[in-house]
């Protein structure tokens, strides 16, 4: 692998993805519009919650906003790189268009987790950004070496997490052909993961760890911030990120061994 | 001697494909309890491609052509047997001979739709490690032999289908491969645009020696660009071997329809010896067998005065429509 070659080639994908995306600008502003409104919609409903009582889940209001601070960062992530991309991967396998992929002498699951960006998605990570900013400066958290690196760490986990199981799914697109509904699910999921683990019944907390690890996505970087998180739980987190990360890459070659083109 | 480029052997393919009952209740039974059925559609056949050469491959439509095309530049793992193109297994699918091949299908597209060729051009230079300058020679030089000038910098949501076919055929060139396969890549397209196209692909290659395999309904595009063809009937090779041997031996005799001065005349040269069709008035059409035709016309120039003379040729459509349905032809 040349990394010179795919640095090269993402910085073609980042110019062609943004000018096909600057062709249409008023879906750009729209998009704009829905991540403003979804983000208020989402602290709006946070505030509900916490009306009639001052703990959810041992969690005060100023830092369940982490929370949602970290998941408005990590949608913002998946409807930039994600989503464009990895709905895309059920395109190629049911119109065959794939085979193009295929054909090109760079790893293909680079190339189809990494060719479309949707610009739309950066205001929501500016947005989830400035969040993250006001609470630290509301929950008075001290900006230091240690909790700058362990913040980074875990929100890169994360964000390999999410790629992972969002990869893993539209992967299955070769055996299932149409996974719409799927990725659907998962979404709905993380939203789950716009409130605090321990708000929910243990086994809820149970599942959401195990199964789909939710809880690694947001609360583990949220309880970095707030000083909680204990050393177990963060190496867990990098452990389950490069589990999934293997796991998608090695389901990803196996699943290509039964593709077998779309009819022309 | 010139090599071969493609060489199989006793290659098979099956797919599981699943069946479906008509009405609510075959519906309902599908979506708990899918039949599955292992269907072979490519069986044990072998051949061999040279460098340089174009092969046509025909048959009808899932007669299986596209699958060879696909386990050949390995986008489809074979069932059995064994493919090596320019010395490699397709299917590992190494740089080296990625960067060797290409594919292009008349039904599918690789540019970007909403920006100019122009854009997919370069993206596909990155990825073949070209340097900007070398890409932009090679764009410069295909778009002259395709005749695409200012068409490269329009979206290719707004080019014509002819415009949108030369374009792929640009990007899918930009590395300068040996071996080319094509699905069908005059698909949908004008007369004019048709002609351009196997121009282009006459002219590449003459100036690259490039291998090229392919497939396409249109007669036109077997009859001008491929010497040899392979037949495909239900999996299998029916035929293989030059084109224009299988068309005397499908289509063995010439019909010759003459005019003659007086009906005398015309009666007079049906009963000299020649296999009459019809003779209405002074025309008379008469079946010559095509070893004897030069020899059959030179006779009736010399023995009867001619008033007018036309040669029938068999149109080709219907004798490659033969070709598509018979199982085994031994030449």
């Amino acid at each position: 692998m040349n990394p010179r070659k795919y640095l090269k080639v993402y910085a073609k994908f980042l110019h062609t993805s943004l000018a096909s995306e600057l062709e249409y600008k008023t879906n750009i502003f729209i998009d704009l519009i829905t991540a403003i409104l979804s983000l208020i919609g989402s602290i709006f409903l946070l505030s509900i919650f916490f009306q009639n009582s001052l703990n959810i889940g041992g969690w005060k209001f100023e830092e369940a906003l982490i929370i949602q601070g970290i998941y408005t960062i990590l949608n913002g992530i998946t409807n930039t790189w994600f989503n464009p991309n990895l709905t895309e991967i059920v395109k190629h396998i049911r119109e065959g268009t794939l085979d193009f992929v295929l054909l090109k002498p760079i790893d293909s699951q680079f190339f189809i987790s990494s060719k479309k960006i949707n610009p739309s998605g950066f205001l929501e990570i500016i947005l989830g950004l400035c969040l993250l900013i006001l609470c630290i400066r509301i929950n008075q958290i001290n900006l230091n070496l240690s909790f700058l690196t362990l913040s980074f760490i875990t929100i890169i986990c994360s964000i390999c997490i999410l790629y992972s199981l969002w990869f893993f799914i539209s992967t299955t697109t070769i055996w299932f052909v149409k996974t719409w509904n799927a990725t659907e699910v998962l979404r709905s999921f993380l939203y789950i993961g716009r409130f605090p683990l321990n708000s929910f019944s243990f086994s809820l907390r149970i599942f959401f760890s195990v199964f789909i690890p939710i809880a690694f996505i947001t609360t583990i970087p949220s309880e970095v911030f707030l000083g909680l998180s204990q050393l177990w739980k963060i190496s867990l987190e990098v452990i389950v990120a490069i589990v999934f990360l293997t796991t998608s890459r090695k389901f990803w070659l196996f699943a290509l061994k039964f593709y077998t083109s779309a009819s022309s | 001697m010139v090599k071969n480029v493609i060489e199989v052997r006793n290659l098979s393919k099956s797919f599981d494909i699943t069946s479906k009952e008509p009405g609510l209740k075959g519906t309902i039974k599908h979506f708990f309890r899918r039949k599955t059925k292992s269907s072979k559609v490519i069986k044990d056949i072998s051949f061999e491609i040279k460098e340089g050469e174009i092969v046509g491959f025909l048959g009808a439509n899932g007669a299986g052509k596209t699958t060879i095309l696909k386990m050949l530049c390995g986008l489809i793992y074979p069932s059995e047997g064994s493919i090596l193109v320019a010395g490699n297994l397709p299917f590992r699918r190494k740089e080296n001979f990625l960067k060797n091949i290409t594919l292009i299908m008349g039904q599918k597209q690789q540019l970007i739709w909403d920006l100019p060729p122009i854009e997919s051009f370069y993206l596909n230079a990155s990825i073949y490690d070209i340097d900007k300058l070398e890409a932009k020679r090679r764009i410069k030089k295909l778009s002259d032999m395709l005749e695409i000038d200012n068409e490269i910098f329009i979206p290719v949501r707004k080019l014509s289908l002819g415009q949108r076919m030369k374009s792929e055929l640009l990007a899918a060139l930009i590395h300068e491969p040996n071996i080319l396969f094509l699905d069908e890549p005059t698909l949908g397209l004008d007369v004019n645009a048709q002609r351009n196209l196997r121009k282009f692909l006459q002219k590449y290659n003459k100036e690259t020696n490039a291998t090229i395999c392919l497939t396409s309904h249109y007669m036109k595009d077997i009859t001008s660009l491929c010497k040899r063809v392979i037949c495909v009937h239900k999996g299998s090779i029916s035929y293989d071997g030059k084109l224009d041997i299988l068309l005397k031996r499908l289509s063995p005799v010439k019909e010759i329809s003459i005019v003659c001065h007086s009906k005398k005349d015309a009666i007079k040269l049906g009963k000299s010896g020649f296999s009459v069709k019809n003779q209405t008035n002074n025309e008379i059409t008469i079946i010559i067998e095509n070893n004897l035709f030069t020899s059959s016309l030179k006779a009736i120039l010399n023995k009867f005065d001619i008033k007018d003379l036309y040669i029938n040729e068999p149109p080709i459509d219907e004798i490659i429509g033969k070709i598509l349905i018979k199982k085994k032809y031994d030449i």
